[in-house]
């Protein structure tokens, strides 16, 4: 039994016949390690450990308890009647990661990694933040077992996202705020990067998306694989078979591929991933790699970039800070290769249109983040019968964004 | 058209004294533009460089400290692409044929202008060696390929943290030097060790067989000549590039700071480990 196994229950061997990654965490020629010399030691000595521990029943048995016990999974599939109806198509099934525990989806995978630190003996814990949302999840479960939390948060997004930056420090974590480049999500990750350079012997990074230098993406993306997996649970027992479709926002790229990863071998189930359209991918002011960027390397990994001419990565523009990312998790750059995932883009207009009408059809404010995902099911669920049904990832709830929103709309809070 | 294919400046520059431990200044091209930097490498020369490290600047230097980042970000903002640091060189080469140019810096602007095309026309412009921080030699082999049809040399780093089978494994896919990163940190960093370091690079070059330059945490003369007691070149880098930052609009106080600061390190390296003429000697 090993963490990938239980994660699929059996049923679904993943990796038939699309053996990813290799040895060296290439998902085709996307992914691998492209860090700098002193961090090669202990990313080498992360992979022994990720390798040993996902295989061990002990730790397999101690992340499922807490999720079940901490995070408070499994969390519904819930039917959004309402809303179906006024779209006039497809039936929309809500997963509720708004739900768990921090309010979002990152908190499966912080619990994972702490769990990981914890038996590598690593007392100090650092994580780069931008929505915040993976922030307060590392901080909750640093205050969970007593470690040291250091986040690194860009200047920028330390003002758009204030409620989140409190409950950090709440939580007894140090944000430091980071100044450099564009001074958003990008930075904070170069800034984390750089702290553990300097601090190998006892620190554990916690990466919150499924990108970075091998072993992240694969283990991010496992601890995260239990949201598809209860997808797949939750339909076969709401509707009696898999769903036709599921969507999921795409910014680093975390909760769409524990969506999507349960599923890949499912090839009747359609898989869409939504970037961030920021003002129109059109316009230039985007948040869409996938969707308009080309490959280069980042951030440890090779994948889709968003970069000028020359190479340089470019600033992105999202009304969400979650989704403000210039580059992806390696796995959609070869997902979208070989074309078993959909990649989109929804626009901040839409993304707003979308949140409005969660909340006055359903009673549920989503994050902004997983607006994007709902925005696609608006264009998707019309042009397919009321027998089909969708599964829209509802990633993240939308408290935090309320600032966000109330100054679109001319209020001060 | 300068045959880069039968120079080996590096090579030149190890052999060329025995006794002469090697200064290995660090600049960021185009920081803050292409014409200070062309000045700037006389400069280091005049003051006794051997081999310029110019750095290719990057958005996201994730190796490096503030100050070179605070260089990073002046160098874009006056727009400098990998073809200007590359056409600098070149102009440098017109009046000097014997300063070895290694250029530092991270994949994506290489790997956007093609492996092939970049290592054609740094060999044409005079480029002598490449250090891509972020990419590890497990990574290497297509740029690998491109740099050795070129004639160039792939310049890799060592860390603290690099266990000994790394060290040999490094050093078979490195030619001109080893790059041994003698901290921690991030370049800039204050906390040199400077007997951890002497300890280190002894235990590296019983086991590789290239010269070893060591760089991270060389801030001042004194530095430069303890750590060139054991290494074969010291790197600075931080130290200079502060000083662009500070000076980088009055050039006779940026050329005086930074020429001052490496005759320095030039004087006390040559003190320490013997200079190759001594006038007692001649008595």
């Amino acid at each position: 039994m090993n963490i990938e196994t239980r994660i699929d229950h059996g049923d679904s061997p993943v990796r038939t016949g699309t053996a990813q990654p290799d040895g060296k965490g290439h998902f085709g020629v996307y992914g691998g390690s492209f860090i700098a010399e002193t961090l090669m030691d202990p990313v080498a000595e992360l992979q022994q450990a990720y390798e040993r521990y996902r295989k061990d029943d002990e730790f397999i048995a101690e992340f499922e308890w807490e999720l079940k016990n901490f995070v408070g999974r499994p969390n519904p599939l819930y039917h959004a009647r309402r809303w179906s109806d006024e779209l006039g198509g497809a039936q929309i099934w809500l997963k509720r990661e708004d739900l768990n525990h921090t309010g979002a989806h990152k908190i499966n995978n912080t619990v994972g990694q702490a769990l990981l630190a914890r038996r590598m003996g690593k007392k100090r814990i650092i994580a780069e933040t931008g929505a915040g949302q993976h922030g307060v999840a590392t901080a909750t479960v640093c205050a969970r077992w007593g470690m040291e939390c250091i986040v690194y948060m860009g200047a920028e997004d330390i003002v758009r996202q204030a409620p989140n930056v409190f409950r950090m420090k709440l939580l007894g974590a140090t944000v430091v705020p980071v100044e450099s480049g564009s001074r958003t999500l990008k930075d904070a990750l170069n800034e984390a990067m750089r702290d553990w350079v300097g601090n190998v012997d006892d620190t554990f990074y916690i990466i919150g998306t499924a990108a970075g230098p091998h072993p992240y993406p694969t283990m991010v993306r496992d601890f995260n694989s239990v949201i598809g997996r209860e997808i797949k649970e939750q339909s076969i027992e709401h509707t009696g078979r898999l769903p036709d479709a599921v969507i999921a926002c795409v910014g680093g790229g975390s909760n769409a591929i524990g969506a999507f990863h349960p599923f890949i071998e499912d090839k009747e189930v359609a898989l869409y991933g939504i970037e961030a359209g920021g003002d129109g991918v059109e316009t230039g002011r985007h948040a869409a790699p996938l969707t308009a960027g080309r490959p280069g390397v980042l951030h440890g990994n090779r994948t889709y970039l968003m970069e000028d001419d020359a190479g340089q990565i470019i600033e992105t523009h999202s009304v969400s800070a979650g989704l403000d990312y210039p580059g992806v998790g390696p796995e959609h750059a070869w997902l979208k290769d070989i074309g078993r995932v959909t990649y989109d883009a929804a626009t901040d207009d839409e993304a707003l249109a979308a949140t409005h009408t969660l909340c006055r059809l359903e009673g549920i404010i989503p994050a902004l983040e997983s607006a994007h995902a709902l925005a696609h099911a608006v264009k998707l669920a019309p042009t397919m019968g009321s027998d089909k049904n969708i599964v829209v990832n509802l990633s993240g709830r939308g408290d935090k964004d309320i600032n966000t929103l109330a100054t679109i709309e001319g209020m001060t809070l | 058209m300068q045959n880069a294919i039968s120079r080996r400046r590096i090579a030149e520059r190890f052999g060329a004294d025995p006794s002469r431990k090697l200064l290995v200044p660090y600049i960021t091209a185009g920081d803050p533009d292409l014409d200070t930097t062309l000045a700037l490498m006389h400069t280091l020369v005049e003051n006794g460089a051997d081999i310029i490290e110019l750095g290719i600047p990057f958005s996201d230097p994730m190796a490096d400290g503030p100050v070179i980042q605070a260089a990073c970000e002046r160098a874009l903002a006056g727009g400098t692409r990998l073809v200007d640091v590359l056409d600098v060189v070149a102009r440098f080469r017109k009046t000097n044929d014997e300063t070895a140019v290694v250029l530092m810096g991270y994949m994506n602007p290489l790997e956007r202008l093609g492996y092939a095309e970049f290592a054609e026309r740094a060999a044409a412009a005079g480029v002598d060696g490449v250090l891509t921080v972020d990419l590890p030699p497990e990574e290497s082999a297509e740029l690998g390929v491109e740099l050795d049809k070129a004639g160039l040399d792939a310049v890799y780093l060592l860390s603290p943290t690099t266990p000994d089978a790394r060290l040999t494994a490094v050093a078979e896919r490195a030619s001109g030097y080893v790059y041994y990163v003698s901290l921690k940190g991030v370049t800039g960093a204050a906390k040199l060790d400077t007997s951890e370091v002497a300890s280190r690079v002894k235990h590296i070059k019983s086991l590789v067989n290239l010269p070893v330059a060591v760089g991270f945490g060389i801030r001042d003369a004194k530095s430069a000549a303890t750590v060139a007691a054991t290494a074969d070149a010291v790197i600075v880098g931080s130290v200079l590039v502060a000083m662009v930052g500070e000076h980088g609009s009055d050039a006779d106080a940026l050329h005086a700071a930074v020429g001052g600061a490496v005759r320095s390190m030039r004087e006390a390296m040559d003190a320490a480990t013997g200079p190759a003429w001594d006038p007692a000697l001649e008595a």
